[in-house]
């Protein structure tokens, strides 16, 4: 089997137009991007910081900081995250409580699922506000078009 | 934590319909309006939206107030131009719900209306929240005294504020001045109001006609051009450019829009400038410049958006003169605790430098930095945000940077499958891809540098790639055509902005060939 392969290449003007087949891709890139600082203050960053604290403004947790239930879900969520215990968040039971307890006042935000993980950031629920399942997100980490759910 | 009975009591939660002035007196005496708000957010839209998320993120408890002259909580508008129009459920003026591309449905509205807190609560509430005030105008800003003045009198003050009052679609000054009959017959399309109203001509014309051949015009008569098909409505689109997006896509990418956008059902007039329009036997009549004559039951105009700048006299706040909008530094602040987002802002791009962007995810983007910088942030733009539009099955894009078609552009191009649609993206197939240049046979062997050969004209061939915009060699803006899911790579070289000697290696990043 033979592969030919065939570039073409054709401007009008400003405009240039170059067609590709899968061959002419197939070499690496020689195009040079520039190295990542991943201490860059002004980089959008994911769900931890360089510093290692909570990103509350990561699109990934939704509306989850901010709603009526926030400072609740802050208190629980950070609890877990310092937690030094071997069932790590098993010292955080309190927060976790109130948490559950003040989601459950509001239904329509806080769809109750079974076996709802600590750790997990929520995905589905109305509590991702949609602010970012249309937009971009955070991190290259997150999903990052139209098409996707956001992703932690 | 106090339980506060208000949370719950669903006669006060009522925010999700429209308020008219009077129902303030109707308030009980000892709830009132606040006379001050930390966060003052003004405008009820996606900017204003992001902002007050970012600031309950990074602010415990704080109190943020916004002020809406429409009657709605804040929603998401992309979808009234697209999604919605596509549902299936007869409701969907009423539900605003719609199915989004992974099958899952949900409604417009950012948060329903149980997320929000009452404004007269705000003052009182221990862990604050976001309050929304629908159906009032701010018609004054005293920024020495920080505060606003609303259109029925009340003064609020603030510590922080928050500008993001959008704008409002230009018209035509042809149809402004062609009387009460023509322009009870127009439609300017925006919100949730015009939605249904379109919606409901939609169904009893025979014929509408789209002035404006940009994002909305176009995504407008793709979607009206679909319904086309199931009734006798005939959609006709005109516009001064050559073709559709002519303002955004290079010529050759346009001209292939423009002809999907036909295939839609869509009558397309390009090159057409109204002259004037005209109410006669019962039709409007559109007269254009060349002479061509349209008759049409119902018009929306779909060119452009006046930033709204109420506030710039009585703030003593900066307009400018070439892009419209606010003027704001690159942390989008225009004075002292003011701060301005979304589509009225202007602000200085460190990359890019001084723009408007009157997108989404800009103001998703801009609405969260604003909130960030609220609150103590400093941050200046530069996470880049996108945009994207789908024209019909067949065409979809992503696009990021400045994308303006009077730039010089290059546009590396693999030969499409039906693979490469924004509907068969979503859609897990298992087909290999078979590229036809792989078999055909050609006489040219190729090397990896690009020889001139014969041109091809192949109406097909702009199925899927990737288009650079240049601006003194540095790419500036990317299109990625019918190619999803590589935004990042996007947003990586425009921000490091280099020269790039060849840019076909520059798009082998992006590998247009696979999924």
């Amino acid at each position: 089997m033979i592969y030919l392969k065939y570039s073409l290449f054709h401007t009008t003007g400003k405009d240039t137009i170059i067609f590709v087949t899968k061959e002419d891709h197939a070499a690496p890139s020689t195009a040079e991007l520039v190295e990542e600082d991943p201490n860059d203050p002004f980089e959008e960053r994911g769900l931890i910081l360089p510093n290692g604290e909570i990103n509350w403004n990561c699109p990934c947790l939704g509306g989850m900081a901010s709603g009526p239930c926030g400072t609740e879900f802050k208190d629980a969520f950070s609890c877990f995250h310092y937690s030094k215990e071997e069932v790590k968040g098993s010292d955080c039971l309190e927060q976790f409580r109130s948490m559950q307890e003040c989601m459950q006042r509001y239904p329509e935000l806080y769809p109750q699922e079974d076996e709802k993980s600590p750790s997990e950031t929520p995905k589905d629920s109305e509590s991702t506000d949609a602010l970012d399942e249309n937009s971009t997100s955070a991190s290259d980490q997150d999903s990052d078009t139209k098409q996707a759910n956001t992703e932690s | 934590m106090e339980a506060s009975h208000c949370y719950d009591d669903p006669q006060i939660r009522h925010l999700n319909h429209p308020q008219p002035a009077e129902s303030v007196g109707s308030t009980p005496a000892s709830l009132k309006l606040p006379s001050h708000a930390p966060y003052l957010l003004l405008g009820g839209g996606t900017a204003s939206f992001a902002a007050a998320r970012s600031i309950r993120a990074r602010d415990p408890g704080a109190k943020v107030l916004i002020v809406t002259d429409e009657p709605d909580l804040p929603y998401m508008r992309p979808p009234l131009s697209k999604e919605l129009w596509f549902s299936d459920d007869p409701s969907v003026t009423e539900t605003l719900r719609f199915k989004q591309w992974n099958g899952k449905e949900r409604s417009i509205y950012f948060q329903p209306p149980s997320f929000y807190i009452n404004p007269e609560e705000l003052d009182s509430v221990e862990n604050g929240g976001v309050a929304v005030l629908t159906g009032k105008k701010v018609v004054h800003m005293d920024v020495r005294g920080n505060k606003v003045k609303l259109d029925d009198d009340t003064e609020i003050s603030y510590d922080k504020c928050l500008i993001a009052t959008g704008g409002v679609p230009r018209n035509l000054q042809v149809i402004e001045r062609a009387g009460e009959e023509v322009m009870k017959r127009t439609t300017l399309f925006r919100k949730i109001e015009d939605f249904r109203s379109l919606d409901k001509v939609s169904r009893n014309v025979k014929s509408i006609t789209i002035i404006g051949g940009g994002f909305l015009g176009s995504e407008l008569a793709c979607a009206l051009g679909r319904r086309s098909t199931e009734s006798d409505l005939e959609v006709i689109q005109m516009f001064p450019e050559k073709g559709n997006m002519g303002k955004v896509l290079p010529e050759y990418l346009s001209n292939w829009t423009t002809e999907k956008v036909k295939k839609e059902g869509v009558k397309v007039l390009s090159e057409a400038l109204v002259k004037s329009v005209t109410y006669k036997d019962d039709k409007l009549e559109i007269h254009l410049k060349d002479g061509r004559l349209v008759k049409t039951d119902h018009i929306v105009t779909a060119v452009g958006l006046e930033p709204n700048v109420d506030l710039a006299k009585s703030g003593g706040l900066e307009v400018d003169s070439d892009f419209g909008g606010y003027r704001v530094n690159a942390e989008l602040q225009a004075r002292s605790n003011i701060w301005v987002a979304g589509d009225a802002a202007c602000f200085y791009d460190i990359r890019l430098g001084r723009r408007r962007v009157e997108h989404h995810d800009h103001a998703v983007v801009s609405g969260r930095l604003a909130g960030e910088n609220m609150t103590g942030a400093n941050k200046p733009y530069w996470h880049q945000s996108m945009f994207w539009s789908d024209l019909g099955p067949d065409v979809g894009y992503e696009a990021i940077g400045i994308v303006d078609s009077s730039l010089p552009t290059v546009g590396v191009f693999a030969k499409a499958t039906a693979k490469d649609t924004p509907k068969a993206a979503t859609e897990e197939s298992g087909t290999g891809i078979r590229s036809e240049s792989e078999t055909e046979d050609t006489a040219t062997s190729a090397v990896a540098s690009v020889t001139p050969a014969p041109v091809v004209e192949n109406k097909d061939d702009y199925g899927k790639g990737v288009i650079f915009y240049l601006r003194d060699k540095v790419v500036v803006g990317i299109i990625l055509w019918n190619v999803f899911n590589r935004m990042p790579v996007a947003r990586k070289i425009i921000k490091d902005g280099e020269e790039h000697a060849d840019l076909n290696e520059v798009a082998k990043l992006f590998n247009i060939h696979e999924d």
